[in-house]
């Protein structure tokens, strides 16, 4: 429609999947004198459930707080939705949904109370194709809390309290979802339950989300594509299948030579083997073979990031991005 | 969009006013809160009321009675004043402003309905506290239209003079604990300012101490508006001064009006989840 000023650029379904949503540049993040993201690149495109992993510390937080903009950037160039978070006005934050790990915010609140008054604040925002707010109680119904409706939010338990959170974050009907660490402090139940309310929200409505996770298997429940976070730089990028099939045509050959041991990853390992045994024969022992998963890589990743052994990048993941 | 600016602006006014009568409501339904607010008044009240039988020399006026209105302005600046500020500091602690951040107009529909709360409840704690006493009291003036005109505008200026100065404070604590000391910082200014001691009775550097805050100034607003005019004789100058009430509350006013947007934009601009987790870090770690 002609003449309104919010509309978001989701002419074409076709866009889906073209169309950037995030799109960041050389993204750099320096508190003092410590650089926590030394050059970031990734761009998220519309529609996609994108994880950013890594471990604690690796700039996770400070990277979505830039774009959510509630944290100004060192350097970099940074567009959500087509602006630059730093300068975002009403009408662009309108069209993002945060969803904030809560504690005990709004305690004496009643849920439908609170999301009815969320929702007041995006009504100007509402298009044809997009209404917003959302309904409540059809919302209230999504995240599973029709039963709490009346009440007061301090008497909820964890989980439930984390349904709310996720439905304040939803109550504009925003195009671009933020999580952060989502599920932090879950028993595994409350963590299960969490990912089926996001893919039901996910595969619902045409929104994109970016997610914060230090957990593997998170992101690979969740996501659509993964970013592997690093010494301040994105180290991979792809969908879990992805990454799993780049990681696991390398094997680790572990092995000893006259007692020594010996540890090697490699493509090749038949052929590896068969040299191995030319040039040493019987003074090669404990002989193991291994493919190393996702997992095995990504734990690498971390603990040389921790012990600061450069970015840590182990060679099979660099050169993901393509 | 033609209109959307004023209906974006009626959209904050109204979730702002959606949120002061919440939290109003919230508030004044429940008896342990106004139990915390009211106790110091009313214990100042019932004090006053067993020790203050005496007449006030050549009027028939008890001391008493001289001492409500004191005890009333004090309540309006714990009330609002201290009330914004402990606010501030607790919602911010909890995530609340957070979310209002995270929200298009949540911080402008935030403050309206914080402000707004705050001042309903310190009126409503005035009213309350004015109903008994009229009945135990001798001598307060509540039968004159005029009294009523007065206490109105002598509220409403010492509304506009404590809440943006609360807002300030709130803004510049980051947890309730070092708020503790603005409520000593507070309970010295009230020992100081003629609530429960007449100011004239102190020495010159505190009467001078005294008259630098808004908590005498409001005593003194009120005492005109619900005190016969010849206890005015009992004041610094004999006069009620009612210029200089409306000069140094407007004064408090125009700086808390100058430095909050300040303060609050900065607060504002802190706020993030980091900052939210870090603080509830700080807290677990204390109650640990």
């Amino acid at each position: 429609m002609d003449g309104n000023d919010v509309p978001p650029p989701r002419a074409d379904p076709a866009d889906i999947g073209t169309a950037p949503i995030i799109e960041v540049h050389d993204l750099r993040m320096r508190y003092g004198t410590k650089d926590v993201l030394t050059g970031m690149h990734f761009t998220v495109r519309r529609g996609e459930v994108v994880a950013l992993l890594g471990p604690n510390g690796a700039g996770k937080s400070t990277t979505i707080e830039i774009l959510e903009g509630f944290r100004k950037r060192s350097a970099g160039r940074v567009e959500v939705l087509g602006v630059d978070p730093d300068h975002g006005d009403e009408a662009w934050r309108a069209r993002l949904g945060i969803v904030l790990q809560s504690w005990r915010d709004h305690g004496r609140w009643r849920v439908r109370q609170l999301l009815a008054h969320f929702g007041r604040y995006y009504r100007p925002y509402g298009t044809p194709d997009r209404p917003r707010p959302f309904d409540v109680d059809d919302l209230i119904a999504m995240v599973g809390l029709t039963e709490q409706g009346g009440s007061r939010i301090g008497a909820l338990s964890g989980g439930q309290r984390r349904r709310l959170d996720v439905a304040i974050g939803l109550v504009g009907r925003p195009d671009l979802l933020f999580l952060d660490e989502p599920t932090t402090g879950f028993d595994p139940e409350a963590r299960q339950d969490f990912h089926h309310v996001v893919q039901r929200l996910t595969a619902a409505d045409d929104m994109t989300v970016l997610l914060t996770t230090h957990d593997l298997h998170e992101a690979e429940k969740l996501a659509d594509r993964i970013l592997i976070l690093a010494g301040g730089v994105v180290v991979a990028d792809g969908s879990p299948a992805q990454l799993a099939t780049r990681v696991s045509s390398k094997a680790e050959v572990r092995y000893s030579i006259d007692g020594r041991p010996e540890v090697r990853s490699v493509d090749d390992a038949t052929a590896y083997v068969r040299e191995l045994f030319e040039r040493h024969g019987r003074a090669v022992g404990n002989l193991e073979i291994r493919r190393a998963n996702l997992e095995d890589v990504y734990l690498t990743m971390v603990r040389n990031a921790v012990t600061g052994q450069g970015t840590g990048v182990p060679r099979e993941l660099s050169g993901a991005k393509s | 969009m033609i209109g959307g600016a004023v209906g974006k602006g009626a959209v904050t006014l109204r979730a702002g006013l959606d949120r002061a009568w919440i939290e109003f409501r919230q508030t004044a339904t429940s008896v342990v809160e106004l139990v915390s607010w009211l106790w110091i008044p009313l214990a100042a009240l019932l004090i006053m009321y067993f020790v203050g039988d005496a007449p006030v020399p050549g009027t028939g006026v008890t001391l008493g009675a001289q001492a409500i209105p004191g005890i009333l302005g004090m309540n309006v600046v714990f009330t609002a004043l201290l009330g914004l500020a402990m606010a501030l500091t607790a919602d911010r602690e909890d995530g609340t402003l957070l979310r209002a951040k995270a929200t298009p107009h949540g911080m402008s529909a935030y403050l309206v309905g914080k402000v707004l709360s705050k001042a309903g409840m310190t009126v409503a704690t005035v009213v309350i506290l004015l109903i008994p006493t009229t009945f135990l009291f001798d001598g307060l003036q509540v039968d004159r239209v005029s009294s009523w005109v007065d206490l109105v505008l002598v509220l409403l200026l010492g509304l506009v003079a404590t809440l943006p100065i609360g807002a300030v404070l709130g803004s510049l604590f980051s947890n309730v604990q070092t708020l503790g000391f603005i409520t000593l910082f507070l309970m010295a200014l009230v020992a100081v300012s003629g609530v429960f001691y007449p100011i004239t009775a102190l020495p010159g550097w505190l009467q001078l101490v005294g008259q630098m805050f808004p908590v005498y100034w409001l005593g003194l607003g009120l005492r005109s508006a619900l005190l016969p005019d010849d206890l005015a004789l009992a004041e610094i100058g004999g006069t009620w001064r009612g210029w200089e009430v409306v000069g140094v509350l407007g004064l408090w006013a125009v700086v808390g009006f100058m430095l909050a947007p300040v303060v609050l934009r900065r607060m504002a601009r802190r706020e993030s989840g980091s900052a939210v987790a870090a603080r509830r870090e700080q807290l677990m770690q204390r109650a640990a």
